[in-house]
């Protein structure tokens, strides 16, 4: 039996008509309808396998048992265990070993740029630029001490953390409480001088009596401060709490009280050195 | 309008097989070349080998995305250098725009590997199951033993053929005797054999049993070159001025006998007499089966031939046949060309220019600066130093400014950077300006950074800025 063969003009048209141009409206081809037909079967397929049909609370679970939290949690242990000799390596090196191994210093510093943004930028800026009253790590003036022995300790007990026995601590006085206000006022006019500021030099003057009396055991006798004591230098460039007059009467009479936590127990020790490399080679490191 | 005596046409329609006859001639010749040269190319070039040193792989082409190379014998391109593969990429499409409105669909019936493949496929065809009419009658004939044991071994030679170009795919991605011998012994990763698995299948399909669907319903070239032909661009056709009209030989008034040789050679099932359509990939087989038909009648040859729709006016007025050069000496073709070749040209000059190594470099934007306790202000950098060598090379650093910055290395008591082969590494840099100097107290200073490689003092720079403290 010989088929029919079909001219163009056995075929209907869309009726669709364009600057006197018709569509036809011919058949498809049959394996198009086939395709269409599996991608339907495949998509059925797909929702029983995968999560997909939504419920009340949640979604069919598919009986794959996929989830794309079980798909980040695989990835991250897979990248833990890629990571796993490098990370050995780094706890048996010696903090200031590590520079000198340039795998070593370049994981330290990655892996600690991601705890710093995590845990410290919050305080410290993402830059690690600091804030008012929250010290700047990129510069060369550091409260507590600035190599990596000394930072690794801040970062591991805390400054003024009560709960951690280690933790760094000292007190200032509340000066308000102890001298009159006229007496302040000439210590803030010869702090500020000490850093080089506008004051006045006959209160000043009066000051200086007053910080010999007062302020030298932890500030130095100059000003130099005193790391062991987490004092702070004053005969420098950097404040932390701004050079603005009031805010430095308000340092005297009220005092500061610092308070970063401890991070030994709540981050791993390989991150504890990592962030303490990461901190070091910002540009401050002694 | 389907009225009630005609039935209306079904929605879908089944795929009419093709047989397309042996045929023999100029073009034919010119397609077993090129198909041979094409295949060549493609299942030979990954097995070429290029000392590039030890660090470096002897691949002569790879494309090695692990590690972000791509080498051509002599060339190595970076990720930053990705603007060559642009103006290749621009240089192909300028060249199908060229093609195209010179000889219409060339690139579809010479070398798409969609026309290659299908062409081996038929080849292999006729091999195992013989010419048009013995596999007319094989596909008519019930499912015994001959059509089971030819059909069978068709299909193995065509699986055989695609395993064989998915195998050589995934060659220029990794090291091909490496990973021949892992794929071998079932080492290789899971992606090797998987993308091999795809493209099997997908060759299997397309050659073997799509064939002409792919170019007329699936390819969307068919439809884009209708926009960059015109009158005068060359294409298969057929001269009905002179075939028709058409009839047996000895009765008809033209030259056309109807011996629909030219439709039996056809891979894609058309017939050219039709016109120019959708489905004609320009194979020229056809030229082949007719010129062969005329020259046993003794007709001029000709009668499916190259020609340009601006070519029925004059042949029908009686002009002579335009000749072919004047078909593609033509402003539109010569401007194509010109575009093309200047691309080319830029490309080339490019590549013997550019410097082996590259420097880059990014201020700190956060703090922009630092100030120091004595009141100087430092601004960081990031340098970015990449070896584009297989030798471990040193950089010298320097800058340029007004004020007489303070250039200094993180973790470095000299001014030199070590890059080992081929690699990148970031530097932390810094710089410093005294309190006294201009650049501390203002917005930005420009800076110039000079990167000197220390041996054969080949020197490159960075401008920047270095950012200061207004307040």
């Amino acid at each position: 039996m010989k088929k029919q063969k079909l001219t163009d003009e056995d075929y209907p048209t869309t009726g669709h008509v364009w600057d006197g141009i018709r569509e036809y409206d011919k058949p498809m081809p049959r394996w198009w309808l086939i395709t269409l037909y599996l991608t339907i079967i495949w998509g059925i397929g797909y929702t029983i396998a995968y999560p997909a049909w939504p419920l009340i609370s949640g979604a069919t679970p598919g009986l794959l048992g996929y989830s794309t939290r079980g798909e980040v949690a695989e990835e991250i242990s897979a990248v833990n265990a890629l990571n796993a000799d490098i990370e050995a390596k780094l706890l048996a090196t010696p903090m200031e070993d590590v520079a000198a191994d340039p795998d070593l210093a370049r994981f330290a510093s990655a892996g600690g740029s991601a705890v710093f943004r995590t845990y410290c930028a919050q305080c410290h800026g993402s830059g690690a630029q600091g804030f008012k009253g929250y010290p700047n790590l990129q510069d060369d003036d550091w409260l507590w001490g600035g190599d990596l022995t000394a930072l690794e300790t801040t970062i591991r007990h805390g400054i003024r953390f009560e709960t951690d026995d280690d933790t760094r601590y000292s007190e200032m006085p509340k000066f308000g409480e102890i001298l009159e206000h006229e007496e302040i006022e000439h210590l803030t006019d010869y702090v500020l001088s000490l850093g080089s500021k506008d004051h006045d030099t006959i209160s000043a003057e009066h000051g200086a009596a007053l910080f010999a009396e007062n302020c030298t055991d932890c500030h130095g006798e100059n000003g130099e401060g005193d790391r062991e004591q987490g004092a702070p230098k004053l005969a420098d460039a950097l404040w932390l709490f701004s050079s603005d007059r009031e805010e430095v009467t308000k340092t005297i009479t009220f005092s500061r009280f610092g308070v970063m936590p401890a991070w030994q127990g709540r981050i791993s020790e390989a991150q504890i050195k990592q962030v303490t490399f990461y901190v070091h080679q910002l540009g401050g490191g002694e | 309008m389907s009225s009630s005596s005609t039935p209306p046409p079904r929605l879908f329609e089944a795929r009419e097989p093709v047989f397309p006859q042996r045929v023999s001639g100029w073009f034919r010749r010119l397609k077993w070349w090129l198909m041979l040269f094409t295949l060549g190319i493609y299942y030979l070039t990954p097995w070429i080998r290029w000392d590039r040193g030890v660090s470096l792989p002897d691949q002569a082409v790879l494309v090695d995305l692990a590690n972000a190379r791509f080498f051509f014998f002599w060339i190595e391109i970076w990720p930053h250098e990705f603007y060559f593969i642009a103006g290749l990429l621009i240089m192909a499409g300028l060249g199908l725009f060229l093609f195209t409105a010179f000889l219409g669909r060339v690139w579809c019936g010479y070398a798409c590997p969609q026309t290659v493949w299908t062409d081996l496929f038929i080849l292999v065809e006729r091999w195992v199951e013989g010419d048009r009419n013995a596999r007319i009658r094989l596909l008519r004939s019930k499912w015994g033993s001959r059509k089971w044991r030819l059909r069978v071994t068709k299909w193995i030679i065509w699986l055989l053929i695609s395993v064989a170009t998915g195998g050589a795919w995934v060659f220029y991605f990794s090291d091909a005797p490496t990973l021949l011998a892992d794929l071998a012994t079932g080492r290789a990763a899971f992606v090797a054999y998987g993308t091999i698995a795809v493209m099997t299948l997908t060759t299997l399909v397309f050659g073997g049993f799509m064939r002409e669907q792919i170019c007329t319903y699936a390819c969307p070239w068919p439809r884009i070159q209708a926009a960059m032909m015109d009158e005068h661009s060359l294409n298969v056709a057929y001269r009905n001025w002179r075939g028709e009209p058409r009839g047996k030989l000895g009765k008809a008034e033209g030259d056309c006998i109807d011996c629909l040789a030219c439709v039996n050679v056809c891979p894609q099932g058309i017939d050219i007499r039709d016109g120019e359509q959708v489905e004609c990939i320009t194979c020229a087989l056809c030229i082949d089966a007719c010129d062969n038909m005329m020259e046993k009648i003794g007709k001029p040859r000709g009668l499916i031939d190259y020609c340009a729709l601006s070519d029925e006016e004059n042949e029908r007025a009686g002009q002579p046949i335009i000749s072919v050069w004047k078909h593609v000496l033509r402003l539109r073709n010569i401007i194509y060309f010109t575009l093309w070749a200047l691309i080319g040209v830029v490309l080339v000059v490019m590549l013997y220019i550019r410097s082996d190594f590259s420097a880059s470099l990014t201020p700190d934007r956060n703090p922009r600066f630092v100030t120091l306790s004595d009141g100087s202000i430092r601004n960081a950098y990031d340098l970015r130093l990449s070896n584009q060598t297989g030798a471990s090379r040193s950089f010298h650093v320097s800058i340029k400014s007004e004020d007489p910055l303070r250039l200094e290395l993180q973790g470095q008591s000299v001014l030199d950077v070590a890059v080992p082969a081929d690699e990148t590494i970031h530097q932390r840099v810094y710089l410093y300006a005294k309190p006294a100097y201009l650049a501390a107290g203002s917005e930005s200073s420009p800076v110039r950074f000079w990167i000197e490689e220390t041996s054969t003092n080949e020197r490159s720079f960075v401008d920047t800025i270095f950012a200061g403290d207004t307040r």
